[in-house]
């Protein structure tokens, strides 16, 4: 086993155990702390591909954005110290159930599947690759779904606004 | 990275998804549910990047789909924490089985 391998296999440990107790803690507050571990979790295993700016998204949004605005989200809303009440054994049980069948069902399609890696030169994913292409108009340029983006954040910021506004009196 | 094959990766996205998925079902608390989606969005930018890697590695478009899933996950993130806001406010609870009057 090589070292990449065994840093592989560690991230995916750390990612999947992180993210299994984000989901089944009974503390929202821990859960909230579990998620955060699990991204940073990914965002290793995106420095392991070698997508450095990706990483550095995962690690600036996610991290520092979603997370705290969640843990934001859970101090206004939630008794943070007191336990979550467990989920009836029924809904656990078809929960483990349906979650089960899904994976063993798409992991017999992933298994079964014959991956034809292309062999051409790779193209080193950096910076200017990336903000060349994304910006270009041409063919392969990613401009549009780059200003429809922007204009949906704008969208997204005022409706934000507009629904977490108290009501005033009758105007 | 070239000795881990493509479909070890494969599994621990798979995984991470059905992880969600399982929190998706079993929580009742918007926030916590909240939270299962990001971990879904996440498996998928996961798979995105690895097919962009290993598959394609002379094109972008994995990389670019992915930015584009993570400017997306931000904004739904926000809308949905205002929506969570608001209905704490005229509720008291962000449980979802208090607010079934808006199923009918």
């Amino acid at each position: 086993m090589t070292a990449s391998q065994i840093i592989f296999y560690l991230l995916s440990a750390f990612i999947l155990g992180s993210g299994m107790l984000a989901v089944t803690s009974r503390k929202i507050f821990r859960s909230a702390i579990w998620l955060l571990f699990s991204l940073i979790g990914i965002a290793g295993l995106y420095f392991w591909l070698q997508v450095e700016f990706i990483a550095a998204i995962q690690i600036v949004v996610y991290v520092g954005g979603i997370v705290v605005l969640i843990i934001f989200s859970i101090f206004l809303t939630q008794k943070s110290g007191s336990e979550m009440p467990k989920p009836p054994k029924w809904r656990r049980e078809f929960a483990i159930l349906a979650v089960i069948f899904g994976f063993g069902f798409v992991w017999q399609l992933i298994s079964h599947h014959e991956f034809k890696e292309t062999s051409t030169t790779a193209l080193d994913v950096n910076m200017a690759n990336i903000g060349t292409q994304l910006l270009s108009t041409t063919e392969h340029g990613y401009i549009l779904p780059f200003e429809v983006v922007s204009i949906l954040l704008l969208a997204a910021m005022i409706g934000c606004i507009v629904i977490a506004m108290k009501k005033t009196e009758a105007v | 990275m070239n000795d881990i094959p493509l479909t070890h990766i494969l599994f621990v996205s798979t995984a991470l998804f059905f992880i969600g998925m399982y929190g998706l079902f079993t929580r009742r608390n918007m926030i916590t549910m909240l939270m299962s989606v990001e971990l879904i969005l996440n498996s998928v930018n996961i798979n995105f990047v690895a097919f962009n890697k290993y598959l394609f590695p002379e094109k972008l478009d994995g990389v670019f789909f992915s930015i584009f899933i993570v400017t997306i996950a931000a904004a739904e993130a926000a809308v949905a924490i205002a929506i969570i806001i608001n209905l704490y406010r005229s509720h008291n609870s962000i449980d979802v089985e208090d607010a079934g009057e808006m199923k009918y």
